[in-house]
Parts: structure tokens; C-alpha cells; sequence
């Protein structure tokens, strides 16, 4: 294969939405080493049966058009392809998908926000969702995932010429529930996409957002804040596809660990293809350890094809709470909890502060503040 | 009226032994230079009573108006009234000065300030200091110059009100125009009469601002000689050699 050709990079070696291209992983291939497939509950290997069990609610802002439709749909499906088993999987198995349009120009007046509540029951559920936004339009959509469940999905952000959309996504799921979700976003010429992901709850969660691009100018940037507590297994595998020239992306994810066999992983892959001249990238995942037994794993993969880029790094940083932070801060008084408190508060907190809406943020926040007393 | 009573301090990091026996009392209303050359001791005094978790003590007592600090946690020590004003503050990201300062003065008082009057002695205490307003909203000396890192130190020192104040090297790293203001903070801090000042340094310069009472030598890991402020001129026209060489 000569460099003029489109390699694909290695962790996303096949797409297809044939579920039968996809071998059931093992556990030795690199996309799947990290998680526990054992607690997968199926998704990964056909057993977990499509049943009902996760209720949308949406709260839709007045200007946007809310639609259930089939799968025989032509905007579902549009802006990716599978690369993944359990993509495969949740492409197959969806019965209805949601479907939110933005119509040109249009600009919203609030947040759209969809809430997915997961009940616990045998077998899985499969969801998709397809939020257009389209040319000119300016968007924001919430989605707030909570309860029980196994739940798979494809969520498709397509952002339209010059349109705007913000996405924040919660999981914040029950103790027990196992999510893997891929979020595309596909971005039209100078397009603008943020996208802040928050992870808190579940059992497992795997939560693979990726970008690509369709025209230069596109511009993507892309928070996640975790916090994973004893047990948990909370993954975050990022893919940014730079395919046209001119276009911009920043991945910046932090989380913090506490308690036995907590597990954070953290993927971060950029392609910067031949063609994609002017790339601008940078991408950042920081961990911060709190206690024994808790274990961060982070990966960046920065693939550059061409010459002529205007950046592209990356950094990575996982370490412990710094016992000198500490000890400054109770010299002067602050107890040994809230000096802590503070510390991750600090840590986490400057990227928490970038969630345009408030009532999320104030929660978000008050979560941090539950994990931090637990 | 308050006494820190350093009783025979025995003080080791990773098994070497640093502090020797040292044996001080600061009281109210007093400063106490503390002189001496490199790597004698003087951080460690310091860094010990404070109760950094890396120094390991080896023997003897830290006395505050009796109690022995030594049985009490690093924030506990702070809220008996002892205050560390260190030579290297760390950054701590994604905590704002403001923040920090009014935790710390919620924790060493009992219970929170005033938002107003807060605000009030803050924005006064800054000015005292030729601190930018700005500088509340940064983060925890992250990317404070030296010379902004000390002047944060004697702020909170100002802010706390401390009975004893422990002062590790505030002069080092400073030019004369911010040795001056910080010096001005100290002899605030300490014109009330009703606070301790132990003031370790290198050099003598800092002294010409801040008049201390009593001047101690370390040398070795404990004190070798103690006087009056003329200790100090002496040392600066004869140097630290005399000390170096006995303690060899």
C-alpha cells in the first residue's frame, strides 16, 4: 500500500457493517486488551439478546424536530461505518432510532436534552441516535444516561457547513450497568463541534468518540472528565480522523482513580492522512491516582502522513497525588480530606468549568463532590 | 503571650541523622535569626516542626505554650498556631489563590470569614504587599516568579496571624526592591508584640530590614553559638568558616 492510498490507522484495521467481518475478539487484539471481556455481558460475542429496557426521554429545544424512524431511514447510517464488533453489533440490532434535525440556520434557544434510563433485566439493549445539524445551525444536546442496563450504541453527530454543535454526554449510570457507545461526529466544511464527556457510573463503560472530516476547516474539540471508584473499568478510546486539509482538533481528558482495582483507560488516536495539510492537533490525558489498587492505563498515537502540518502533539501523564501539594496545604491548616478535596477538585475542576450549561456543570460538580466523600 | 520550646530535636531523612539535639525558645514578641551555611540544618529545623512528612524524628520534643506539636498532624500544628513560610512553594494547579487562602483562613479560625470582610483584607493585604489584584484568580503560585512566591507567603503569613512564625529562607532568590516589601510584611506581621519570629537565612542582608534579637549559628545539625545581633555582623565580616571547620 504506497502513502497516496488511505491507510487506516492500526487500531481501526476493518469497516464494515456486516457483523460477520468482525471476528468475536478474544482479548488479545490491541482494540480489546484493556477491557474485561467477561464483563461485557454478551455485547461483544452475540450472546447479550436485543430486548427492550432503556426509555428515551427527550426534552427537545422548540426549534428542533424530534423523530423515531426505522431502521430503512435514509439519514441513519450516513456518516460511518462499524469498526468495531459491538459498533457491528448495536448497527444490527437497533429496531428504531431517534433522529434530531436542526434546520439551516437555526438556532437554538436551549439544550436539547435526551435522557436514557436504563432498567435491569436479562439480555441488552441496542439504541441509535442521529442528531444533523444542518448548514449554519447552532445546537446543543445533552445526553443524560442513568439506571441499569447492558447497553450498545452508535450515536451520529452530523455537523453541516459552518454549523455549530455541542454535545455533552453523561454516563452516569447504576454500579451495575455495562455501556459501550461509539459517538461519531462528522464535520462539514468549517464546522465546529465540542464535545464533553463525562463518565462517573456503570460497572463498564467503553465510550469510543470519534471525528472525521468531510471539508477543510473543520474544527473539533473534545473534553472527558472520569472518575473511577473500586471495581469500576471506565474506558475512553478517541479516534480523530484528519482527512482534509486546514482542520483543528484538541482532545484534552482527565480522570481520577480511588480504591481497588479501579480502572481507567484512555485511548487517544490521530491520523493525519497525506491530504491533511494545515493539521492542527493536540491531544492530553491526565490521571490523577488516589489511592492504592487503582490502576490508569493511557495510550496516545499520533500518526502523521504528511510534511506540512501547523501541530500536532500529544502528552500523557498519570501519577499520584503529590504528597508535596498536600503537605502545603495543611501547613496551613486545611485537614489532610480537604486538602484533597481541593487538589482533585483543582484537577478536574478546570476542565468541568468548560460546560457552557450551568445546571449541568452544578452537577457534574456535585458529583465530584459525592465521589470525593465516599 | 506563646513560647515555641525546641527541646533536644534529634532529626533524620532516610536513616542519616541531620539534626543533632537542637535546643531553642522563641516567645512572643521576639525574632530569632537562625544563620548558617548550607546543609547544615536550618530547612530541616524548619520542614520538621511543620511536620513534612519526609523527615523522620529521631528524638526530643517541639513544645507550642506546652503542648508538644510533634504528637499532631501537619494541620493541626497550622491551627495551634504555627506557620511555615517556605523557601520552594509548590504550584498547585487548578487551585486559585483566592480559593486556597480562604480555605486556609476558614481552617485556622474556626470558621469561614466574612465574604465581604474577606474580600476587604484580602484586596488590603495584596496592596500592603504590591500584589496584583489579578493575581487571586491564578493558580496556587503556578507561575509565580521567586520573587512573587515569597511576597504569596508573607500575604498568607499576614492573613493567618500566626502565634510563631517559622521563616525558611524568605530572603533567598529576591531583589532588593522586593526584599523590601517583603521585609515590611514581616516587621507588620510582627509589630503587634504578640508574635514569634524565627527567621532562618543565609545572609546577613535581610537583617538590615528585619532587626532580629537573637542570633543563633547552625552548624552540623544544631546550634553552635548564639548572641545577640552583633553574632550577626560578625558573620558577616568573618563568614561561616570558623563554624564549618569546628563541626567537621
Amino acid at each position: 500500500m504506497g502513502l497516496n492510498e488511505k491507510p487506516l490507522s492500526t487500531l481501526h484495521e476493518k469497516a464494515s457493517y456486516e457483523l460477520a467481518d468482525f471476528e468475536v475478539p478474544t482479548g488479545r487484539e490491541e482494540a480489546w486488551r484493556f477491557t474485561p471481556l467477561s464483563r461485557l455481558k454478551g455485547l461483544h460475542n452475540g450472546k447479550a439478546e436485543p430486548v427492550g429496557g432503556v426509555r428515551v426521554d427527550i426534552d427537545a429545544a422548540p426549534e428542533v424536530t424530534v423523530e423515531t424512524v426505522g431502521r430503512d431511514d435514509p439519514r441513519v447510517g450516513t456518516s460511518f461505518v462499524p469498526t468495531d464488533r459491538v459498533s457491528a453489533q448495536a448497527w444490527n440490532s437497533f429496531e428504531k432510532a431517534t433522529v434530531i434535525t436542526v434546520g439551516r440556520e437555526t438556532v437554538t434557544s436551549r439544550p436539547t436534552v435526551l435522557t436514557l434510563t436504563g432498567s435491569a433485566g436479562e439480555g441488552a439493549v441496542y439504541g441509535h441516535i442521529v442528531v444533523k445539524v444542518e448548514p449554519l445551525a447552532e445546537a446543543t444536546v445533552v445526553l443524560d444516561h442513568k439506571g441499569s442496563g447492558v447497553y450498545a450504541d452508535n450515536i451520529e453527530f452530523v455537523v453541516g457547513d459552518g454549523a455549530n454543535l455541542k454535545v455533552v454526554s453523561l454516563q452516569d449510570w447504576d454500579d451495575d450497568a455495562v455501556h459501550v457507545s461509539h459517538h461519531h461526529a462528522q464535520l462539514a466544511k468549517d464546522a465546529t463541534f465540542r464535545s464533553f464527556v463525562v463518565t462517573l457510573g456503570g460497572d463498564l463503560v467503553r465510550l469510543s468518540p470519534s471525528v472525521t472530516y468531510t471539508a477543510p476547516g473543520g474544527d473539533a474539540d473534545m473534553s472527558g472528565v472520569y472518575f473511577v471508584d473500586a471495581g469500576q473499568h471506565l474506558e475512553h478510546r478517541l479516534l480523530v480522523d484528519h482527512s482534509q486539509p486546514h482542520c483543528k482538533s484538541n482532545v484534552d481528558y482527565r480522570g481520577a482513580l480511588q480504591g481497588q482495582d479501579a480502572h481507567a483507560v484512555w485511548i487517544g488516536d490521530v491520523i493525519i492522512r497525506v491530504e491533511a495539510e494545515g493539521t492542527d492537533t493536540y491531544e492530553l490525558n491526565r490521571n490523577l491516582i488516589l489511592t492504592d489498587g487503582a490502576r490508569a492505563d493511557s495510550v496516545p498515537n499520533l500518526e502523521i502522513l504528511t510534511g506540512e502540518v501547523a501541530g500536532a502533539g500529544h502528552a500523557s501523564a498519570s501519577g499520584r497525588l503529590d504528597d508535596e501539594h498536600i503537605f502545603y496545604l495543611q501547613a496551613r491548616g486545611i485537614p489532610h480530606d480537604e486538602a484533597r478535596r481541593l487538589v482533585v477538585r483543582g484537577f478536574l475542576g478546570q476542565l468541568i468549568e468548560k460546560i457552557q450549561i450551568e445546571e449541568v456543570r452544578e452537577r457534574v460538580l456535585g458529583a465530584l463532590e459525592a465521589e470525593l466523600s465516599r | 503571650m506563646s513560647t515555641l520550646e525546641i527541646r533536644d530535636l534529634q532529626v533524620a531523612v532516610e536513616d542519616k541523622e541531620i539534626l543533632r539535639g537542637v535546643n531553642l525558645t522563641v516567645k512572643s514578641g521576639e525574632t530569632h535569626a537562625i544563620m548558617g551555611p548550607n546543609g547544615s540544618g536550618k530547612s530541616t529545623l524548619a520542614y520538621a516542626i511543620a511536620g513534612h512528612p519526609k523527615y523522620t524524628i529521631t528524638g526530643g520534643q517541639v513544645l507550642l505554650d506546652g503542648a508538644d506539636l510533634l504528637d499532631l498532624s501537619v494541620d493541626e500544628r497550622a491551627r495551634a498556631g504555627l506557620f511555615l513560610a517556605m523557601q520552594y512553594p509548590v504550584e498547585v494547579p487548578g487551585v486559585s489563590v483566592s480559593n486556597f487562602l480562604r480555605s486556609a483562613v476558614t481552617a485556622v479560625r474556626g470558621e469561614a470569614p466574612k465574604l465581604r470582610e474577606f474580600a476587604k483584607d484580602l484586596k488590603n493585604g495584596m496592596d500592603a504587599l504590591s500584589i496584583d489584584a489579578a493575581f487571586a484568580q491564578r493558580n496556587l503560585n503556578e507561575g509565580f516568579s521567586g520573587g512573587e512566591k515569597k511576597r504569596h507567603e508573607i500575604l498568607q503569613l499576614e492573613l493567618l496571624k500566626p502565634k510563631i512564625a517559622v521563616l525558611d529562607e524568605t530572603d533567598s532568590g529576591l531583589d532588593v526592591d522586593a526584599l523590601r516589601v517583603v521585609s515590611e510584611g514581616i516587621n507588620r506581621f510582627r509589630a503587634s508584640g504578640e508574635t514569634g519570629v524565627l527567621l532562618i537565612t543565609h545572609y546577613t542582608r535581610i537583617l538590615r530590614y528585619v532587626k532580629p534579637d537573637f542570633v543563633h549559628v547552625f552548624a552540623g545539625g544544631r546550634v553552635v553559638e548564639q548572641g545577640g545581633p552583633e553574632l550577626a555582623e560578625k558573620l558577616e565580616a568573618e563568614g561561616y568558616e570558623q563554624y564549618t571547620k569546628a563541626s567537621a
